[in-house]
């Protein structure tokens, strides 16, 4: 008996036609099946706000894989939530170079602000009824790969850049009052679902999500000192050619 | 003499709507492929070889070289894999770059995939970099519409498919074996080496990995040569390199500079310390590097300058640090980093990081002992050279310069309970 055959006592029907078609899509993207696990975890927590019992079923289905190696492998990454989050996700850079700069203390705001009854919000916890409005799960995150712009959190993996703690204090609260305020770089924000669809890979009907700035001032500032001062690389020259075809040895 | 900033990969940057393929074909986008795929793909590996270029990646690996490591006429197919997964704590390079300018590592990709004889390409981007994503893939997109990716490439014959492939929160998935396990959709963990991506990579198929900065500096290689290239940087590290400059200066931000350039020359850049703060202890690349102090301002920053002083290159990932940061307490909260990043997989990493983190909490804490010092420089030992993969001997790296460079500020935080708790133990 295959360990695929095992009988299955969950209910699969949160997942329907569309997110059936999707997964086939993902597998379809890849020389060999399996390595559709990753965007089809996304895939799942689209639609339930995290990866459940459910969702590893699903996948395991999918890909012919057992529960358990699903589950092994959902388990290896942060960004698969075992608990289900909410409306939007938090995440604060506090490692070190942001929370020399402010993101320790952005944290501890943000875990107070969405705290109850005198008790900080935990890691990974949640304000408000997960998946409600305005509910917000909250999390501190490791170097996110925007130092120059420190100290730096994020909404749904869209970048806030250089954020104070009453910055942050202000975006939250009007997250949670429903309002959507803009990232700095990145598109309109939507909300964790949606955001996991398009980690999934799927960005249909969203083309004008591209926009936005190129870039971050801070991210052009060597090449603007440069422009400025009439500095380049050394020019080429019109007539480069090839080495010759190397013989083989 | 060669301009202090050298903007090539940076170049576009600056551009409106430079992540389309519109402006990236007014600005040369796209000649460098045509050039290419009239040539044969040997001719490409060696004028790679010529220019000397290095892994962006942080270990400098000479990227010709591994490219001609792919065993040709195998029969077995080739891939190429892009590590975009950028994170390592102070990199922040690649996500702007592929944010500004996916078409040039688009067109590296082709070019890549064309020497080394792939079909297909991933480029593994961290999930949470989603608008680095989403203009991957409409750049991808819009590439295939141009006829730039897909069937018979620009009338060539050469057939590539590339797929943007999101991550899920692992550093190690950075490490290329284990970025390998991923992809092909399992837990990230280190594979023993030999046998090297070269001969079993993905899907135990002959796979070159290389990173974004590496990958996008390709098509400039192609159009300007090799010895352009070695117009810019030093003998044995040439070319530019973006340096990320983070922290407390007065203008943080990325600056493309020649290979060997100083912290001095740049900080000149970039403004100086912030409201003239002086600096205490900086990391020329990534917290895996051990740090450097107000001492190593003139120190050149390629691969043999930085090694030749103590440290590594890394990603040139320059987190600035002034006299207000306590040297225990950033290296603690590097160390609790790696501590949550080890894979679990072998023993020294994965317990190592643990105590080494209730050792350094204790302390900061204003708990520690003076033999604490001597503890952790234990742990380390047996943590660096025996670790299954490089995170190990990564996250020794800031404990042990700190403590060198700074060790009485180790000592401080410890000898007001030397007395009352050596005792205690
Ligand atoms: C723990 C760890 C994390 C790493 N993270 C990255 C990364 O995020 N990006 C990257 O390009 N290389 C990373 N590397 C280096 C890769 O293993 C590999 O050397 C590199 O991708 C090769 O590309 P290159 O030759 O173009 O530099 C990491 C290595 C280790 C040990
Ligand atoms: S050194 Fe750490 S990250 Fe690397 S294999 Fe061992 S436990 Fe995993
Ligand atoms: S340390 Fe916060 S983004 Fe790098």
């Amino acid at each position: 008996m295959t360990q695929t055959s095992e009988p299955s006592t969950v209910d699969l029907s949160v997942f329907d036609e569309d997110t059936v078609a999707r997964a086939r899509q993902l597998i379809s993207r890849y020389p060999l099946s399996r390595s559709a696990l990753l965007p089809m975890l996304h895939l799942v927590q689209s639609v339930e706000g995290y990866v459940s019992q459910a969702g590893i079923a699903f996948c395991a289905g999918q890909l012919d894989l057992s529960n358990a190696e699903v589950s092994a492998v959902a388990t290896f990454y942060t960004m698969y939530k075992r608990k289900p989050c909410g409306e939007h996700l938090v995440s604060v850079c506090t490692n070190t170079l942001c929370a020399a700069l402010g993101g320790d203390a952005i944290f501890a705001k943000l875990r107070e602000h969405l705290g109850s009854e005198g008790k900080p919000l935990g890691q990974e916890e949640t304000s408000g009824e997960p998946g409600t409005p305005g509910s917000i799960t909250l999390e501190h995150a490791e170097c996110l790969a925007a130092c120059d712009l420190g100290p730096v959190l994020q909404v749904n993996y869209e970048f806030y850049d250089n954020q104070t703690p009453d910055k942050a204090l202000e975006l939250v609260t009007a997250l949670q009052a429903g309002e959507k305020p803009a990232p700095t770089r990145g598109a309109p924000l939507t909300d964790f679902r949606q955001a996991e669809l398009q980690l999934a890979g799927f960005f249909e009907g969203r083309e004008s999500d591209l926009d936005g700035p190129s870039a971050a001032a801070e991210t052009v500032r060597g090449a603007r000192v440069a422009a400025d001062n009439g500095w380049t690389a050394p020019s080429m020259s019109d007539d480069v050619a090839f080495p010759p075809v190397p013989e083989k040895k | 003499m060669v301009d202090s900033l050298t903007p090539v990969l940076t170049k576009r940057w600056l551009s409106p709507r430079s992540w389309t393929i519109k402006t990236y074909e007014q600005l040369e986008g796209y000649t460098a492929l045509r050039k290419a795929l009239g040539a044969h793909p040997d001719q490409i590996i060696q004028q790679c070889k010529d220019s000397g270029l290095r892994g962006r990646g942080g270990a400098g690996f000479p990227t010709g070289m591994k490219w001609g490591f792919i065993p040709q006429g195998d029969g077995k197919p080739h891939y190429l894999v892009i590590n975009a997964d950028e994170g390592e704590p102070g990199t922040c390079k690649d996500i702007p770059l592929m944010m500004a300018d996916p078409h040039s590592l688009i067109e590296g990709i082709i070019i890549t995939s064309y020497a080394i004889r792939a079909n297909f390409a991933a480029i593994y981007v961290r999930g949470e970099a989603l608008h680095c994503i989403r203009r991957l893939d409409g750049a991808v997109k819009e590439a295939y519409a141009a006829g730039y990716l897909g069937k018979d490439i620009l009338g060539s014959g050469f057939d590539l498919d590339v797929v943007v492939h999101a991550g899920a929160g692992a550093y190690i998935c950075g490490e290329e074996t284990a970025l390998l396990d991923s992809l092909e959709g399992k837990r990230g963990q280190p594979r023993l080496k030999p046998p090297f991506p070269a001969t079993a990579g993905l899907y135990a198929s002959p796979t070159v990995v290389n990173n974004v900065e590496t990958i996008a500096s390709v098509p400039f290689i192609v159009n300007g040569g090799s010895d352009w290239f070695r117009t810019m940087g030093r003998e044995r590290s040439p070319g530019p390199k973006i340096y990320s400059l983070s922290g407390h200066v007065t203008r943080p931000g990325q600056y493309e500079a020649p290979m060997g350039t100083t912290l001095r020359e740049l900080l000149e850049l970039a403004g100086g310390m912030k409201d003239g703060i002086p600096l205490k202890f900086w990391t020329p690349g990534g917290s895996s590097t051990p740090l450097f102090t107000a001492d190593h301002l003139d120190v050149p920053l390629d691969f043999e300058g930085a090694a030749e002083a103590g440290s590594m290159l890394g990603t040139t990932a320059l987190q600035i640090f002034n006299e207000t940061v306590s040297v225990p307490w950033a290296v603690m909260k590097w160390t609790e980093f790696y501590k949550h990043e080890s894979c679990g997989k072998c023993t020294p990493c994965r317990e190592g990081t643990y105590w080494l983190v209730q050792i350094l909490q204790r302390m900061v804490a204003g708990n520690g002992t003076a033999s604490d010092i001597d503890t952790l420089l234990d742990v380390c030992d047996n943590i660096l050279g025996r670790s299954f993969c490089a995170l190990g001997d990564g996250a020794v790296s800031p404990i042990t310069s700190g403590i060198k460079y700074f060790k009485d500020e180790f000592l401080a935080l410890c000898d007001k309970n030397s007395a009352v708790l050596a005792g205690a133990h």
